[in-house]
């Protein structure tokens, strides 16, 4: 299964792992991590589950979806690195992915 | 002072029910809501967007949703107060007198939150200088723009609101629009319109641009605005302007010694009531074991709430449990005629 590192604002950091087919964001939930509220459920209806992806990790996950931006506008302090977990898939591919979490959601 | 059998906190799919149920039953509601339409969610967040989890309702979109429940509460007099949120509550001789922030008092036996995941507050800046701000130099939406008048405005976003109001003030007032990125998420006619404000140069337009912290000795006086590679600009300005949406806050409510887990209130499951008599949860908001964040559930919970508020509202009556199809006195409070 990937493992996916989750590091809370205050350096707290989680490893754990998450199903194929998941989100990152669901990864979180789903392990009770700190941090991602995700108040939508993941229908990037709201920006509380944004996570800065770690910059060697940012190129190899999936694209950002049409709108993701829009609603990352809307995010707490976001930068080049923010994305929305709810849209980052959990696949092989990204096993040993790490994210950091914003000071709040 | 409005009395009534029961008040609900919400006006999203759950509280429209919860309404219909209270009603059904023959107890009177009135509805609060801080967003400016009824609808909660299913409005605010998606309303294009497809529910497919609706029984007997194969798909339908969060508005359609919306319109249903209103229409099922048309045989009622429903109140809604809807810009308004409540601020306290505090017990009078066994009743519950709850307070918004537009003064109005609610007097009533039973109050149903019916949250969702809080009230919708609009999202603020990041650095903590500008709350000393907040409400004299720093706004988060515009009430008389008549202020705005031959001043500086600094507005960041990059959405409708933004574009929307750096148009609108740019006639009267020196205008700086600043966004964190080269794409603007409105409407691509008033995009073009501040392109063309940008060229007769009526609006200065700064993009990949945050705000790093407002400067002045107690007045605004400049920001500093940074950009994405971490450069640098002061702009003088004396206004600021954030329009980043909305963000979901449980608010006052926090405070009102109910039992919370995580952002949620914590109820049983016959009579969704939290550890306070006569304040119940329902719908997203409420959390007990096996709870189900589903539109489906925050109806079979406002409908047992609902029951529960009669035994305090009727304290010298008896609930009769009755069916729509075949009882006269529902049918007589929906307007219908029986056989």
């Amino acid at each position: 299964m990937p493992k996916i590192t989750y590091i809370e604002n205050n350096g707290k950091s989680h490893t754990v792992e998450v199903d194929k087919g998941l989100t990152v964001m669901e990864g979180a939930v789903q392990n009770n991590i700190p941090g991602i509220d995700a108040d939508c459920g993941g229908s990037m209806a709201c920006a509380t589950c944004h996570v800065y992806v770690k910059e060697e990790w940012y190129n190899k996950i999936n694209e950002k979806s049409e709108g993701e931006d829009d609603m990352l506008d809307q995010a707490y302090d976001p930068n080049k690195f923010s994305r929305l977990s709810c849209q980052i898939s959990v696949t092989d591919e990204i096993d040993g992915l790490v994210v950091d979490l914003p000071k709040k959601q | 002072m409005i009395k009534t059998d029961a008040l609900i906190i919400g006006a999203g799919p759950t509280g429209l029910f919860t309404a219909h149920q209270l009603n059904i039953i023959g107890l009177k509601c009135e509805v609060v809501d801080n967003l400016d339409k009824i609808g909660g969610q299913c409005i605010e967040l998606y309303p294009d967007k497809p529910i497919y989890d609706i029984p007997a309702v194969p798909e339908c979109t969060g508005e359609e949703l919306t319109k249903n429940l209103i229409n099922q509460l048309k045989p009622f007099d429903v109140k809604f107060h809807l810009n308004e949120r409540v601020e306290e509550v505090k017990n009078e001789k066994g009743q519950w007198q709850v307070k918004t922030n537009n003064g109005t008092i609610f007097s009533t036996p039973n109050v149903i939150i019916a949250g969702g995941v809080g009230s919708f507050e609009p999202r603020k800046f990041t650095p903590k200088e500008c709350e000393q701000y907040e409400g004299k130099s720093i706004f988060y939406s515009i009430k008389d723009k008549n202020i705005f008048k031959d001043k500086t405005v600094s507005i960041f976003g990059g959405g409708d609101s933004a574009l929307d109001w750096a148009v609108e003030l740019s006639t009267n007032s020196n205008v700086n629009l600043i966004h964190r990125r080269d794409e603007f998420r409105g409407a691509k006619s008033t995009l073009n319109k501040v392109y063309e404000l940008e060229k007769e140069g009526k609006i200065n337009l700064f993009t990949k641009y945050q705000l790093k912290n407002p400067k002045g000795n107690g007045k605004l006086d400049s920001i500093d605005i940074q950009h994405e590679n971490k450069e640098i600009k002061n702009l003088k300005t004396d206004f600021i302007l954030g329009f980043f949406g909305l963000i979901m806050q449980l608010g006052p409510i926090a405070n009102w010694g109910l039992n919370l887990n995580k952002k949620t209130i914590e109820v049983d499951t016959e009579k969704f009531e939290t550890n306070q008599k006569g304040i119940y949860a329902v719908g997203d908001i409420c959390s007990y074991p096996g709870k189900l964040k589903l539109i489906l559930s925050g109806f079979h919970e406002g409908a047992l709430a609902a029951r529960a508020c009669f035994k305090l509202a009727r304290p010298n009556e008896k609930y009769r449990f009755e069916f729509t199809t075949s009882s006269s006195s529902i049918l007589k409070r929906l307007g219908k005629k029986s056989d």
